[in-house]
């Protein structure tokens, strides 16, 4: 019977369907768990939509999801899934790109993509050519850095609080008074690519009682990441505000920093203009 | 006064009309972040031309929490609570697309009966939900009695939640292979009886007071008209999408769990206003209601959770005397299990419209990445366009119409 999660119907020969209506813009099609996924050109990406609705009948965007992969080279995908209400039936398009290059917009096909595509750009910094309101949605005011990128840290690198002293929110570096743990129980008998803390001198002949070793790891990585990678940092410490006085007067961003199309940039985070929030 | 007159008698020639008229610019005014009618942090930036508006720019976020990135450093199971905490007017439903979306990537098969009690008590939610929805709309426009009468019935669904999960609120009752704890039959029998007594008296006392009430409609009637087109280029769905004349319903099209087993109507609007909309999640209340009786009627025996052990937890009992169902029980807690890698997009009817949870999955006991796709973020991206033309009045009565909560839209 297997799992009772929403069930489409699958319609015969959609994918070679979709497939020929896109052509030379499509780069992959994906056929698991009984969804599809079609990996389109980037630059061919209004052309493609615009064949999904008008002759696919994929009249509905729902939804616009990023998701980073650090060790791609094209780091960022943006997924786009589309709903057709004629045809009961559900796709994904995706498009690869990373943080300089930018994406052709949808918000022309459909106006619901304003706000999606300017929440992948708060979260990822990917940018999307052509929407004309692409400044930050979810975030705070005057926010740096983009916050699900795996290279951003969770504890996040500013704290805003409300001081006594000078009778207004002030923004300050993260001080965490215990450091963030982040615990790995994953089992280390099930194929660990790495050593467990204090296992280093364990012996590994063969008949020892220790786990069965699995090959000394370069610096252990963190499970979670491919073993190899080393993650991607891209932001500079004067985007993100991290480790200097964020209310100091004579704060000066750099002169390199790239100046996001934002609301607000031309205050540094922690000059917060009380009517920012009131 | 006379000489006022003559002045502006003297100002107006012929030739140019708008002579002595006084320039007046727009005026542009803040709604929220703190407004009543707001149904949280909503701020609106809005343009007005007199009591018209010309612009509306909402502004959300002031309740992100961030919940996609917490969810990527918890396991699949500590990522469940935080879905009750999204929507905070219907948990369940919240929880509903994440468990769905795990169990598709596990491929893992839901006993029976706890199919049919995530069924019943997703209605349960929708009940709660539009309870809080239609007595906080007619209040925005006017009335109070009714929404008193309706939170007594939102404080009936919440005592039943508490009573089958422990909770209030925040219950974290569904889980990937089932639902937490079997009830009692007292609770269902106690249901039943709301179901046949307490729920249609109040609930149809309440509308009674609003649905043909001449004030409500001057409120409601042709107010933010939205067109079949308009509602599926922005994205509209649930009872928005309905509201606007499309009779789409994932409980029906896309059946899950044990929907497709159901007799239900759905009810769609004609006259695509806010009035239309109210009325939907009015007829919505009662379709549910029918759900639920029909759970009850066929509600069978069985296990509540899968019985495969490497996703649900044992029973307690057998934890107790079983080694391997203690293991399984440590294991299942500290590490949780592992969902083998790939990506789904699970969408469910919530009580607000398309609640959908994108889930990457890269074999790990943790999520790659989740994306919730919550319905008030698109509906209120469309407020700019909806709300051009009306009077300020209006947008308590189209806000109230879109059913928004800000621990959704925000996340």
């Amino acid at each position: 019977m297997g799992h009772s999660a929403p069930k489409i119907a699958t319609i015969p020969g959609i994918a070679e369907e979709i497939a020929g209506l896109l052509g030379s813009m499509l780069v992959e099609t994906v056929d698991r768990a009984d969804e599809l996924s079609f990996t389109v050109v980037r630059e061919k990406l209004a052309d493609a939509m615009v064949v999904l609705r008008d002759r696919a009948q994929y009249q509905q965007l729902m939804e616009i999801a990023g998701v980073d992969y650090p060790e791609r080279p094209e780091r960022f995908e943006v997924c786009y899934h589309l709903l057709s209400v004629t045809r009961n039936h559900r796709v994904r398009v995706k498009v690869q790109t990373d943080e300089d290059t930018p994406v052709p917009t949808v918000t022309h096909i459909w106006p619901v993509a304003g706000w999606l595509e300017r929440e992948v750009f708060d979260m990822y910094g990917v940018i999307f050519e052509g929407n004309s309101d692409l400044r930050r949605i979810l975030t705070d005011y005057g926010f740096k850095g983009h916050p699900q990128r795996k290279d951003f840290p969770l504890t996040g690198y500013v704290e805003m609080w409300y001081s006594e002293e000078d009778k207004r929110v002030v923004y300050k570096p993260v001080k965490l008074a215990q450091d963030f743990r982040s615990f790995d129980f994953q089992s280390p008998w099930e194929g660990a690519q790495y050593v467990l803390p204090g296992d280093e001198k364990a012996p590994q002949a063969p008949g020892a009682p220790s786990p069965v070793a699995a090959p000394p790891p370069p610096p252990a990585a963190p499970k979670g990441e491919p073993a190899g990678a080393t993650p991607k940092v891209t932001e500079k410490s004067e985007q993100t505000g991290a480790g200097e006085p964020a209310n100091s007067k004579g704060h000066e961003k750099s002169p390199n920093a790239p100046v996001p199309p934002e609301e607000h940039t031309d205050e540094g985070k922690g000059a917060a203009k009380p009517e920012d929030k009131s | 006064m006379s000489t006022y007159l003559d002045e502006l008698e003297q100002k107006v020639s012929a030739d140019d009309p708008t002579l002595g008229d006084t320039e007046i610019q727009n005026y542009t005014i803040n709604f929220g972040p703190q407004h009543p009618a707001a149904h949280g942090v909503l701020r609106l930036v809005m343009e007005l031309d007199g009591e018209i508006v010309e612009r509306c720019d909402p502004h959300v976020g002031l309740l992100h929490r961030g919940t996609e990135k917490l969810i990527e450093y918890k396991t699949y199971l500590q990522a469940l609570p935080y879905f009750d905490r999204l929507d905070y007017c219907s948990p369940m439903g919240m929880e509903h697309s994440y468990v769905l979306a795990i169990e598709k990537l596990l491929n893992l098969e839901v006993p029976i009966r706890a199919q049919y009690l995530r069924t019943f008590f997703a209605e349960l939610t929708r009940i709660k939900n539009h309870m809080l929805n239609l007595g906080s709309h007619v209040m925005d426009v006017g009335a109070m009695t009714p929404n008193l009468w309706l939170f007594e019935l939102r404080e009936d669904c919440m005592n039943f939640y508490e009573r089958a999960s422990g909770a209030r609120m925040h219950a974290a009752y569904f889980r990937p292979g089932g639902v937490h704890q079997d009830v009692p039959l007292k609770l269902l029998t106690d249901i039943a009886d709301w179901l046949d007594t307490r729920l249609p008296r109040l609930f149809e006392d309440a509308i009674s007071l609003v649905a043909d009430n001449r004030i409500f409609k001057q409120r409601n009637v042709d107010i933010a008209v939205v067109s079949k087109e308009d509602a599926l280029k922005w994205g509209f769905s649930g009872p928005m999408l309905r509201g606007s004349g499309i009779a789409w319903d994932i409980r029906k099209s896309q059946p899950y769990d044990v929907y497709d087993r159901m007799d239900f109507d759905i009810p769609v609007g004609t006259n695509f206003d806010c009035y239309d909309r109210f009325m939907v999640r009015v007829e919505e209340v009662r379709q549910s209601a029918r759900i639920m009786k029909q759970c009850l009627n066929e509600m069978p025996e069985g296990p509540v959770l899968s019985l495969d052990t490497k996703v649900a937890p044992p029973r307690r009992g057998e934890m107790k005397r079983s080694m391997e169902a203690l293991i399984h029980h440590f294991k299942l807690y500290t590490e949780g299990f592992h969902v083998p890698a790939g990506e789904v997009y699970v969408a469910t009817e919530s009580p607000k419209g398309e609640f959908g949870v994108y889930l990457v999955a890269d074999g790990s006991n943790k999520p790659y990445r989740c994306k919730i796709r919550p319905t008030a973020f698109s509906h209120l991206q469309a407020m700019d366009f909806m709300m051009k033309g009306h009077m300020l009045a209006d947008t308590t009565a189209v806000l109230g119409a879109m059913d928004i909560v800000f621990g959704e839209c925000d996340r």
